[in-house]
């Protein structure tokens, strides 16, 4: 990315012996240029630039309300952007026709904030729909592979539960089975740990840890969980709500370390005074 | 309360509870520091109070208010700590940066062109939600629309056989006032038998699709708004859309083929039920023999009337799925518009089916049948 350094113009890039570690031999596989996310004249966030190496764990991070999920919603082509591009494996995404959208689509795995399971369909049913949509394999294979998938998150026996008989910790997790059934390149979750107590928080990072590991998936999370930032975390883009810009991106534990913004800061000590 | 040097000291006492009620005591005090001559400073004597809570530190907030307003120094020394730092708290809050400012109502043209855009926006919305209805029709026709078998299966069910009752007692009911109606008039002229020409031609003309109409909007339409409309709000339907499953194909047209299936059906059954509903006032009220009566019924049905009212029914049929549907694909994302949406699903059904029975009286009309 040649145009990448200019491009982020004014956003702090913190680039550690981490963050250079991640890069090693990993090739861009989300590319954001010049991205502005607005809602009609009400600009959300403009001037967005930032890359997410395959196999990486990327964290969107922010305060509440500044476009965290907006920009997720983005990525996933929820919503058309107001300028710029988004590209996957260099293919443009934004001016991607409707078949090749569907096509790109089908290689993300989406966890939402409450699991937004299918509630008319069990769990062995919610993570089996996607295979039945999109493989060949037939119904016996499909169970064995959902059961699989659920067995993954912690909830081996649960396939014939529906979502509104387990709790919500488990429908998040029951959302990440769904969101890993065709085994995606790309995970996006959106609060993974919002809602959930300290261990279960930290088992979906562990989760995470193992996808990345075995799969090689790269992992995009909306989150503003600090234990989990630092702990998962090797690249990640701040947004700013009051610039209504990028403020920072790099390593959460370089940002903190070396990052002069005072906001990054902040927000990086749960509101502690900034050093500078 | 007294007055000296030109400050004010406000005694305060007793019990200070919301459940007591605040009353009109702040507006008592600002009148009375209205009235006293303008006070430089206002200052609090807390000995006499008795327990307190946020009444207190509302009554407090209205007179700091009251004094702001026109430069009167207000001294917080004499108050409860607690009460000091609720205050304190409650000013430090940043005032809200999105400004809703009161605005001004438009004029009547403004407004009258707004709704003008408004109903032009959604009708171009309702012509979009059908021709996607359109498209995703013809890939089901050649195979590669993505939905669940069991879910029309479910979905006829529901609202096929689930509806046998309603249908079955509502339909009864008409027939029975129907013959009631005209068996009042036409035993007159002693001309009691066509009561059962009445009914049979009515009820298998008229009645029967359009109460079956009217119970499926009721019933039918507004499950269907508020289904489609929870699931937008709990994010389902954004998670058809991302994992590449069309929610028209998956959610819309299972619907639409279940109750546009099942209408033509209960239409039939509607029609019988309210033929028998005739013969009860036929034979209890105007003393015909039943034989009599269902021999006269079917001498009156006519076979282009029958047929013509199953149509009418399958027609109503679309436009209620349409009505619930659309209404649920486009619920915002609360509680509240998962209400609106169904509140707005039955009422369109209702309306689209009633115009549509008056466009088809005068095109068969027209036609002749």
């Amino acid at each position: 990315m040649s145009s990448g350094s200019e491009a982020i113009s004014g956003a702090r890039r913190v680039d550690g012996p981490a963050a250079a570690h991640a890069a090693a031999g990993a090739e861009a596989h989300i590319t954001v240029r010049n991205l502005t996310m607005a809602y009609g004249d009400y600009v959300v966030m403009r001037g967005l630039n930032f890359t997410v190496r395959r196999g990486e764990i990327f964290i969107i991070m922010g305060g509440s309300g500044c476009g965290k999920t907006t920009l997720l919603r983005h990525l996933l082509g929820l919503e058309q952007p107001a300028a710029g591009e988004i590209f996957y494996d260099g293919e443009n995404f934004t001016r991607a026709d409707a078949d090749e959208r569907q096509r790109i689509l089908r290689r993300f795995g989406v966890a939402y904030q409450n699991g937004a399971l299918w509630s008319s369909m069990t769990l062995g049913e919610n993570v089996g729909l996607p295979l039945a949509q999109f493989t060949d394999l037939n119904p016996e294979e499909i169970r064995e592979v959902a059961a699989l998938k659920l067995a993954l998150v912690g909830l081996k026996g649960f396939e014939d539960y529906y979502p509104s008989e387990i709790s919500g910790g488990m429908q998040k997790r029951a959302g990440v089975a769904r969101a890993i059934a065709l085994d995606p390149e790309m995970l996006l979750f959106d609060e993974p740990s919002a809602g959930l107590d300290p261990v279960t928080s930290r088992l979906l990072d562990d989760l995470i840890l193992e996808l990345r590991a075995n799969l090689g998936t790269t992992v995009v999370i909306v989150s503003h969980e600090l234990a989990s930032i630092f702990a998962i975390g090797d690249n990640s883009v701040f947004l700013d709500g009051e610039s209504h810009t990028m403020s920072a991106t790099g390593n959460p534990k370089e940002l903190l370390a070396n990052c002069t913004d005072p906001r990054v800061h902040r927000f990086l000590t749960r509101g502690g005074k900034s050093p500078a | 309360m007294r007055a000296a040097d030109g400050a004010v000291t406000v005694q305060l006492g007793g019990v200070w509870q919301l459940h007591r009620g605040i009353g009109a005591k702040a507006a008592a005090v600002e009148r009375d520091l209205a009235g006293s001559g303008k006070p430089t400073r206002v200052g609090f004597d807390t000995k006499g109070l008795g327990p307190w809570d946020s009444a207190l530190v509302t009554f407090l907030a209205e007179i700091e208010e009251f004094c702001d307003a026109r430069g009167i120094e207000v001294d917080r020394a004499g108050l409860p700590e607690g009460a000091r730092r609720l205050l304190e708290l409650a000013a430090a809050a940043p005032p809200l940066r999105i400004s809703a400012a009161p605005q001004a109502r438009p004029p009547l043209l403004a407004r009258l062109g707004a709704a003008v855009m408004r109903l032009a926006g959604t009708c171009g919305s309702a012509l979009e939600f059908i021709g996607a209805i359109v498209i995703a029709l013809w890939r089901l026709a050649s195979g590669r629309a993505r939905y669940r078998k069991v879910d029309v299966l479910t979905l006829t069910q529901a609202c096929g056989a689930n509806a046998l009752t309603i249908v079955a007692l509502i339909s009864f009911l008409v027939g029975v006032i129907l013959a009631f109606m005209g068996a009042v008039q036409l035993e007159q002229f002693g001309a009691s038998i066509y009561v059962a020409d009445l009914v049979a031609i009515g009820i298998t003309r008229e009645m029967g699709a359009m109460m079956t109409a009217v119970i499926m909007a009721g019933r039918t339409g507004a499950a269907f708004a508020a289904q489609l409309g929870t699931m937008k709000v709990r994010q389902e339907i954004e998670a058809l859309e991302t994992m590449g499953i069309s929610p028209i194909e998956f959610l819309v047209v299972p619907r639409m083929i279940a109750l546009v299936l099942m209408m033509p059906l209960l239409c039939l059954y509607a029609d019988f039920i309210g033929v028998f509903g005739g013969a009860t006032i036929g034979v209890g009220m105007l003393h015909l023999s039943l034989t009599t009566y269902l021999k006269e019924s079917a001498k009156a049905i006519y076979p282009s009337g029958v047929l013509g009212g199953l149509f009418k029914s399958l027609v109503y049929g679309i436009l209620i799925a349409i009505a619930g549907c659309y209404q649920g694909m486009k619920c915002g994302n609360s509680a509240s518009a998962v209400g609106e949406s169904t509140t707005a699903a039955v009422v369109d059904g209702i309306i689209l089916v009633v115009v549509a029975c008056g466009l088809f009286a005068l095109v068969f009309h027209v036609i002749g049948i």
